[in-house]
């Protein structure tokens, strides 16, 4: 066989090596066309033979076209290969076929408490501006919650407070705090100024739970003592908060008169409605704004309570309902929402 | 309270469009809660007089009746029983609106025509009253727009005053505060009224408590009783008040315009003629003109007659004995100035509040009693004939003294942030009746009669900023100094915890820490230390919560109430203990969970009831997350749970909580269907407890040998205290014990039962030889027969 006898007898097997490769439906198919093509008596197998009988010269061509040969048959058989072997994976997929929509094991998470929620992105604020959590008991003394706060007994102030009365000490003595305010006093008490804490918590007044009121609430109160500390950082404080509080920079604030015994001047705090940006909508009863607390500067009575000197000192203070922030943002209208723990309602945040 | 325009700009003439003056009063501290415009929508409704009345030939109950509406004559038809010839009456013609937004509408009525309408009171928007048309005074021209006529081109601002404002509960108050604002004058005329030189008094006031009553005026005069005029009843039903009589009137019309209350008594019906002031005995009663007797005790105030019987609770309500009414001839007013907190308190025992007690709480202005008291007689002889006795009886201990107040300007500025000069102090001050001398450091404030709540410095500095307004203060950021913004250990380590059993697929709930006794009592309280509330508003609210459980468990019945079977609810908050020592209670942090219903894997697997181990995963994921060193479970029969289904959760040595199935019966009593499972734990405790040691060991890296052991035992012997004694008996080699399997048999015997464990040796430098796992196996093997009466299994 000369050179040109091998090559026409290699393309003659590629041609055959194709069909066999091209109508084989099994992988023994395969193995058997990889036999015949590529084996001892395959036409490669002959080419070599018939080579040892070529000249110096025409041996490497006749060696190339023996590789490309053996390259090519190979290339056609892995192809087929893994056509077969996907078909013979999906057919033996089937049976072993699992619905992922049907779920899983049911281990899922749970969920904080909306209140938790808007409890720790409060505090995570007032942390970044360097403030600590302080906290006090709920189960208060009139001294903590109305006395040191600048409200003697029968002062008017007290009509604002409906107060939850516990039997101990003597009569109206221990009650169920009904502000966060308390804690500000025992934070001064303990703590020498400067003081920069928010005082987070329930808080407690005797109503029936119903649609609009319930007898536990949250708080959150913000509370600075410092040399100098003036309004102008009250205001200023409230509007850096409000703009991380809403995320937005463009929500104004607005402070007008108020009254609060424990701070001179008091002011109160609403800010512009973030649903309808100040155009009036349900939200904010067409007014455009939201009431959301109360501020001001610390009542010089509370320092001389505390044992502060009000020469030396000056602070500030704020704070309001958590509850209400929530229904605000969220439109819940109900406040007893949030003690029924409907597990749906506790699902949704 | 409510302010009437027309009744502020009697005193200052305000003339700012209405949506600056709410605004004025807003940033002043007076919040407005409501602006009403009585007159919006009535449009077109004149006055018209009433020419001639006639039957309508096709109606029994209609009659025509001929007007004169100032610039024509027309007729209409009416159905009101009360038209007369000569009767001025508010005509609605055709294309006139009405409230309702209703438009007239010229129309035949039984085949007459109708140019329109008479209106009622009603019709108006003046009350209820349709019995028939309004009668106008004669005085009123017609053709002149109703609404002026009635008052009714009248805006009416619904004011909400902080309690430390009385001055600002009454219409000059607001005047007051309007003319500072926008910089014109307020002028409030005094009153001398006319003397009936043919009355003489001979009235008596003794004042017996003058701590109590530092000042009281009683000033006789003679009245003839009747309505009010119609500008009076006007301006008080605006206010928000209701018309009953001329005299009656008069007192609630000063008190609205100036802040004093008055009292008026019939004379004729105090005997003795005059009036004591005393302090009620014990047990003594009056029975107030709201008809209710009111039972006294030795701290209310009473307002006796010369007789010393009570005639009234001073400062509060007057008693029913010497009420005005259309027979009274002869009247002794009172004008009094009564201690504030004496009110406060009386009011508040006897829950009695009036328009009179709400303003001597928070202080009115002693030095104007006399003043307000002759403004009171002057409209007196206009609307009720008054014949006015020549001097009234004007009782009062001392003068009262204007406290004068030290002002630096320096201060101001420090406390606000600003930068105002003395100029800007004086003139923020000086409107308000704020006498102010000196400057700079050395400001000298008198604060006027009426502001019981200007006091001291700061309360002025307010006042400044208050007129300045609080938009012309800056805005700094102050940053902490000496401290790193952060949460405590305690404070994060309580996120941990609630994170962790969100994580195990737990939702957290708040509840109420208020409860029945009884709640607290199935789950065996210690009772001696439950916190009664003093003031409950229901049985179910009676005292604070000495566990979370009980209102968890209402929780879950909530939601099972609702169709939400299946439930896992966990709740952080405070319980209450009577304290052994001190005042206030021992308040524990407490953490507590329930799993009720079933736990849904289907239909991988299938769903099953929650069991008490759904509980202890909790209870150590709790523990593992906050790294709690040393806990174990230890038998024990908690109340309110399952006699033998539930375990004491001990750290350290000391119980922290319980962990278990609820019993039937309790969960039947809270009305929680369904397996219920549950723990609570004394989070305060755990947060104290020692926590694992975190400096690293290397894990090794050499093989482990693992073996199992069976053994019969005590169905009692818990396989944890198995464990604890293979791990103590086989030291550091013994890296993993687990118990992997559990049965009983009747072959193995009653209560007795087979418990497999899987030991997994390893040393940190060496494979471990057999003949040491060998060895290992038998001293783990003895010490468990030996400590538990153990048999091993083959």
């Amino acid at each position: 066989m000369n050179l040109a006898e091998a090559q026409s007898a290699l393309d003659a097997g590629l041609l055959e090596a194709r069909s066999a490769v091209e109508t084989a439906t099994l992988i023994d198919d395969l193995e058997e066309a990889s036999r015949q093509f590529l084996g001892k008596r395959s036409p490669a197998s002959a080419a070599n033979e018939a080579i040892k009988g070529l000249s110096a010269e025409e041996r490497p061509a006749a060696g190339q076209a023996v590789g490309a040969y053996r390259a090519a048959v190979t290339e056609l058989i892995d192809a087929r290969r893994g056509v077969l072997q996907g078909v013979a994976e999906a057919a033996g997929a089937e049976g072993e076929r699992l619905d992922l929509t049907l779920g899983g094991h049911g281990r899922m998470r749970g969920h904080l408490h909306l209140i938790t929620q808007i409890q720790r992105e409060l505090e995570d604020i007032f942390v970044g501006l360097g403030y600590r959590v302080a906290e006090g008991p709920e189960v208060e003394d009139d001294w903590h919650n109305f006395e040191a706060l600048n409200i003697p007994p029968a002062h008017p102030a007290r009509s604002m407070q409906d107060t939850i009365y516990v039997q101990l000490g003597n009569e109206e003595q221990v009650l169920l705090r009904t502000h966060t305010s308390p804690v500000q006093i025992r934070t001064m008490e303990t703590h020498e100024p400067p003081i920069y804490v928010v005082a987070p918590g329930r808080t407690y007044r005797n109503e029936t739970l119903d649609a609009r009121h319930s007898p536990v609430f949250h708080q959150i109160e913000c509370l600075a003592v410092d040399r100098n500390l003036t309004m102008a950082d009250l205001f200023g404080t409230i509007e850096a908060f409000v703009r991380q509080l809403f995320n937005n920079d463009s929500v104004r604030t607005r402070f007008r008169s108020d009254f609060f015994p424990y701070t001179e001047p008091s002011a109160e705090l609403a800010v512009s409605c973030v649903f309808c940006h100040g155009n009036g909508c349900r939200v904010c009863s067409h007014t455009g704004w939201i009431e959301l607390g109360g501020c001001g500067m610390v009542d010089p009575n509370v320092f001389v309570a505390v044992g502060y000197d009000p020469e030396e000192w000056q602070g500030f203070a704020f704070g309001f309902g958590l509850e209400r922030l929530a229904m605000i943002r969220y439109g819940i209208d109900e406040i007893r929402t949030f003690v029924e723990n409907d597990v749906r309602f506790l699902a949704r945040y | 309270m409510r302010a009437p325009l027309s009744w502020i700009r009697e005193f200052t003439p305000v003339d700012a469009p209405v949506d600056e003056i709410v605004g004025a009063l807003n940033q002043l501290g007076l919040e407005v809660e409501g602006v009403e415009e009585p007159g919006r929508e009535i449009a077109g409704v004149v006055v018209a007089d009433v020419l001639q009345v006639l039957p309508h030939p096709n109606a029994d109950k209609l009659s025509l009746v001929d007007i004169n509406d100032g610039t024509r004559e027309t007729r209409v038809v009416c159905g009101a029983p009360n038209v007369v010839a000569g009767m001025h009456v508010p005509f609605a013609p055709a294309g006139a609106t009405l409230p309702g937004g209703f438009t007239l509408e010229r129309r035949k009525i039984r085949g007459e025509t109708s140019d329109g309408m008479l209106c009622s009171a009603k019709e108006l928007g003046l009350g209820e009253d349709h019995s028939g048309i309004l009668g106008l005074d004669a005085s009123t021209v017609p053709g002149t727009d109703v609404r002026e006529v009635l008052g009714l081109d009248d805006v009416v601002f619904d004011i909400a005053v902080t309690p430390n404002r009385p001055d600002a509960m009454c219409i000059v108050g607001v005047a007051r505060e309007l003319a500072a604002h926008f910089g014109v004058p307020l002028s409030v005329p005094g009153a001398e009224p006319a003397r009936d030189a043919a009355y003489a008094s001979d009235i008596s006031v003794t004042i017996e408590s003058p701590d109590r009553c530092p000042r009281y005026l009683g000033w006789s005069a003679r009245v003839a009783m009747g309505p009010s005029p119609a500008w009076m009843q006007q301006r008080l039903v605006k206010a928000g008040m209701r018309p009953i009589s001329n005299v009656v009137d008069v007192t609630n019309y000063v008190l609205l315009e100036r802040n004093q209350p008055l009292h008026a008594f019939d004379l004729g019906r105090l005997p003795g003629r005059g009036v004591i002031v005393r302090l009620a005995k014990a047990k003594e009663s009056i029975t107030t003109l709201d008809g209710v007797a009111r039972s006294l005790t030795n701290e209310d105030l009473l307002i006796c007659d010369a007789k010393s019987k009570p005639q009234a609770i001073a400062g509060i309500m007057g008693g029913s004995d010497s009420e005005v009414d259309e027979t009274t001839t002869e009247i002794l007013l009172e004008a009094a100035y009564f201690e504030r907190m004496g009110i406060a308190r009386s009011s508040k025992r006897l829950k009695l509040r009036s328009e009179a007690s709400a303003r001597f709480e928070r202080g009115i202005d002693p030095d104007a009693v006399a003043s307000h008291a002759a403004r009171a007689m002057a409209l007196l002889v206009e609307v009720a004939g008054a014949g006015v006795d020549s001097t009234p009886i004007d009782e009062h201990v001392a003068p009262f003294t204007r406290p004068h107040i030290s002002l630096r300007t320096s201060k101001v500025n420090r406390l606000l942030g600003t930068e105002l000069t003395d100029t800007d102090v004086l003139a923020a001050l000086s409107p308000l009746g704020i006498d102010v001398e000196g400057s700079g450091d050395a400001i000298v404030a008198t604060p006027p009669s009426f502001r019981p709540d200007l006091e001291r410095e700061v309360d002025l500095v307010e006042e400044v900023a208050r007129r300045v307004g609080f938009a012309s203060i800056g805005r700094t950021v102050p940053k902490p100094q000496d401290q790193i913004g952060g949460l405590t250990g305690a404070q994060q380590e309580r996120r941990v915890a609630a994170d962790a059993l969100v994580g195990a697929g737990f939702f957290e709930a708040v509840t109420l820490p208020l409860v029945g006794p009884s709640d607290l009592e199935r789950f065996g309280a210690p009772t001696d230390r439950v916190i009664a509330v003093a003031n409950p508003l229901r049985a179910e609210d009676s005292a604070l919560r000495t566990q979370i459980l009980p209102g968890l468990l209402r929780a879950v019945a909530t939601n099972q109430a609702r169709g939400l079977a299946d439930v896992s609810l966990f709740e952080i908050g405070r319980v209450f203990l009577a304290a052994k020592k001190g005042l206030l209670p021992d308040e524990k942090l407490h953490l507590a969970g329930v799993v009720a219903g079933s736990i849904h894997r289907s239909p991988i697997e299938g769903d099953r009831p929650a069991d008490v181990y759904d509980a202890v995963d909790a209870v150590r994921v709790l523990l593992d997350a906050l790294e709690i060193a040393d806990h174990a479970l230890v038998p024990g029969s908690p109340p309110g749970m399952h006699p033998t289904r539930a375990a004491m959760v001990r750290v350290g040595g000391t119980e922290v909580g319980s962990v278990g199935q609820m019993s039937a019966r309790v969960c039947e009593s809270l009305g929680v269907t369904g397996s219920t499972v549950a723990f609570e734990l004394d989070l305060g405790a755990l947060l104290d407890a020692p926590r694992r040691d975190r400096a690293f060991v290397t894990p090794s890296p050499y093989p482990p040998a693992t073996i199992d052991l069976a053994f019969v035992v005590a169905v009692v012997v818990p396989a944890a205290s198995i464990e604890s004694t293979l791990r103590a008996a086989s030291g550091e080699m013994l890296e993993d014990v687990h118990c992997f399997d559990e049965f009983t048999s009747d072959a193995l015997g009653d209560g007795r039962r087979s418990l497999a464990f899987r030991l997994r040796y390893r040393a940190a430098d060496r494979t471990l030889k057999d003949a040491e796992v060998a060895a290992l196996r038998q001293v783990g093997i003895d010490a468990v027969i030996k400590t538990h009466g153990a048999e091993l299994r083959a």
